[in-house]
């Protein structure tokens, strides 16, 4: 069952020197508790697909598209409207725990607040629930740390404090912007271990933002692979890492180090990301591509393939 | 001293250890540094009296205000000095009014006028600064274009032409302060507001779906809290500053009422007649305050910024 459905989604920033080309034609669905990850490189606009499902992108970005949830446009919904939705039905989880909890307020307060605001809860019955729910994201000893302010916390912990937050209304989609890049590794396992075993009990559905393809790897069915604001591959995980399919992917897939064989080279992707400024007329990726023809530079390759998918004109086997 | 025997409970070591966890916020913090700061101690101690001077010392006067020392008129400048024997503490004016009686009451209407338009001058700018700042654009640009025209107001020019128009008093000395003091604190306040507000924990509070008043109100306001406190403590003396300036010029509060600058600026008319008295006791107590004040806002500077926490 398709739970929210992005369907030909573009995100550009009108900014003094120009629009910017953020995320061009883009769409997907996740299923009812199904994790999808999104992993593309800085700027190629995952975060600010996930800050525009929620209505949380900066005034001067223009949409064009829909994101369809419970068959209503979210793009095209008022602030008043979305705020029904926001944490009640689809909530995020903001990369930095470090900044995204307010350092002048309780944990329980700031937890309460979407309680209070969601549902009504007030006093014990709040309470109950807070904490409820920093036992399932295994904050210890919750009980005595309600009163704590965030800065008495360690960067795990409030990752867990965010997370609870997040899930406190129990949510039907969990958009997480790269929760785990500002933890170290160790913790890392720890909170995508938290995450999945969230997934199991309550059946939410994540989309998981993140340049870590390790990350990914352990614990996304699907993974959709963004450069530059377009989609190059979309695929089952492990379809995807055993036998990337797009030459991009393929470049990332060489790029990260392998324990296990450690006299392989390590591969760097030639050149730079295209300038945004300018509009997409043919493959992003073309000019850094290994595999390039002429004609990959003349139109822009669309997304196609049953399962996995991806765009790219030339054949699977004439790919180095 | 021994500990008594619940000491040792498990039930008091919960308790205790969960007095140490809430014991550490961001406002404890800051008036144990506070309290540290020797200065800023002896400024509030300062301040603290001369309140106290205001709000009780009319009981002790031994004459009223307006009451003249018939005895005394006609040779104020050789008898009329401050004295224990005849009640004058600090003497009499040159009408021979008492002018203890005359100085508690300057020190009432300074410290109102001061008080009162400061905290509400700050309020009401920090208020504009905090909607300009979230909302920018047009919003912005309107209450900046206000902040300018309110800058370029002659404020001494203002004060005469509002006071021909409204009379003379002290709530109409607080408002006219107001309209003229209200930028005080608005380009902090914007200022704070807008790097506040892409703090990533404002967008989770969105994210969370509040509205825009909880919003500023619950998760920026208090983020910004140090800031308007800080800047409180610099425009109390401010305004206590400028009401005695345009009193001293005549422009300000006026007889039968009085304030330290109209009692420094009679003062400093019959000095040159010996009557040194009239002028040192208003200014001594008004010194002492600005001092006071000035030590209690570094005091709280070095508190409250976060940049000094350690």
């Amino acid at each position: 069952m398709t739970l929210l459905s992005v369907e030909n989604l573009s995100i550009r920033f009108e900014t003094p020197d120009g629009l910017v080309h953020a995320v061009n034609d883009i769409s997907f669905r996740i299923d009812a508790g199904e994790t999808l990850a999104l992993v593309g490189e800085s700027g190629s606009g995952k975060s600010q697909i996930a800050l525009s499902i929620l209505g949380l992108l900066s005034p001067n970005a223009r949409t064009e598209g829909r994101v369809m949830y419970n068959g209503t446009d979210l793009l095209s919904l008022k602030t008043k409207q979305l705020n029904k939705i926001r944490a009640r039905e689809i909530a995020m989880i903001f990369q930095d725990p470090m900044s995204s909890l307010n350092p002048y307020m309780t944990i329980e307060r700031q937890l309460n607040e979407s309680l209070e605001l969601h549902e009504g809860l007030k006093g014990d019955a709040a309470r109950k629930r807070v904490l409820e729910t920093m036992d399932a994201v295994q904050i210890p000893n919750a009980k005595n740390r309600l009163r704590a302010y965030p800065h008495e916390f360690s960067g795990g912990m409030r990752q867990r404090i965010v997370i609870a937050m997040a899930l406190l209304c129990k949510p039907k989609l969990i958009l997480a912007d790269e929760p785990t890049t500002a933890l170290d590794v160790t913790v890392q396992a720890q909170i995508m271990r938290l995450l999945d075993e969230i997934r199991a009990e309550m059946g939410t559905s994540i989309l998981l933002i993140t340049h870590d393809l390790g990350v990914v790897a352990g614990a996304c069915e699907n993974t959709l692979v963004l450069y530059s604001g377009k989609v190059m591959e979309h695929a089952d995980t492990r379809a995807l890492f055993a036998e990337p399919q797009h030459p991009y992917t393929r470049g990332l897939l060489r790029a990260v180090p392998n324990v296990h064989d450690d006299a392989a080279e390590l591969s760097a992707i030639p050149g730079q990301p295209p300038n945004q400024m300018l509009a997409l007329t043919g493959c992003p990726f073309a000019p850094r591509c290994v595999d390039a023809i002429d004609a990959c530079r003349d139109g822009v390759p669309d997304l196609c393939g049953e399962g996995h998918k991806r765009a790219c004109i030339r054949p699977v086997e004439e790919l180095t | 001293m021994i500990a008594p025997k619940t000491m040792k409970t498990a039930e008091y070591q919960e308790t205790a250890a969960e007095e140490m966890i809430t014991n550490r916020s961001f406002w404890s913090d800051a008036r144990r540094r506070f309290l540290g700061n020797r200065m800023a101690l002896i400024g509030l101690c300062f301040v603290g009296a001369i309140i106290l001077f205001a709000i009780f010392g009319g009981l002790f006067a031994q004459y009223s205000i307006e009451e003249i020392d018939w005895s005394l008129l006609g040779q104020v400048n050789e008898e009329g000095g401050p004295s224990l024997s005849n009640g004058h503490w600090f003497g009499v004016d040159e009408l021979g009014r008492d002018l203890y009686a005359r100085v508690v009451q300057g020190t009432r209407v300074s410290l109102m006028v001061g008080f009162t338009a400061g905290i509400l001058s700050v309020m009401i700018g920090s208020f504009f600064g905090a909607i300009a700042g979230y909302y920018g654009g047009r919003t912005d640009q309107i209450i900046m274009g206000a902040y300018n025209i309110t800058l370029s107001i002659p404020y001494i020019i203002f004060f005469v032409v509002w006071q021909a128009f409204f009379g003379r008093s002290v709530g109409q000395m607080i408002i006219v302060m107001i309209i003229i003091n209200w930028p005080a604190g608005l380009l902090i306040a914007r200022g704070q507001v807008m790097t506040l507000k892409n703090r990533e924990f404002v967008d989770a509070a969105r994210m969370l779906g509040l509205s825009d008043a909880k919003i500023i109100l619950r998760h920026i306001m208090p983020n910004m809290l140090w800031v308007i406190v800080i800047y409180t403590s610099i425009t109390i003396p401010d305004a206590i500053m400028m009401e005695s300036l345009v009193s001293f010029l005549g422009v300000g509060i006026q007889e039968p009422s009085t304030s330290w600058g109209a009692l420094i600026s009679e003062g400093a008319r019959t000095m040159t007649y010996g009557a040194l008295w009239q002028l040192l006791f208003p200014a001594a107590f008004f010194a002492v305050n600005q001092i006071a004040l000035y030590y209690i806002g570094d005091g709280l500077r070095d508190a409250l910024d976060p940049k000094e926490r350690s």
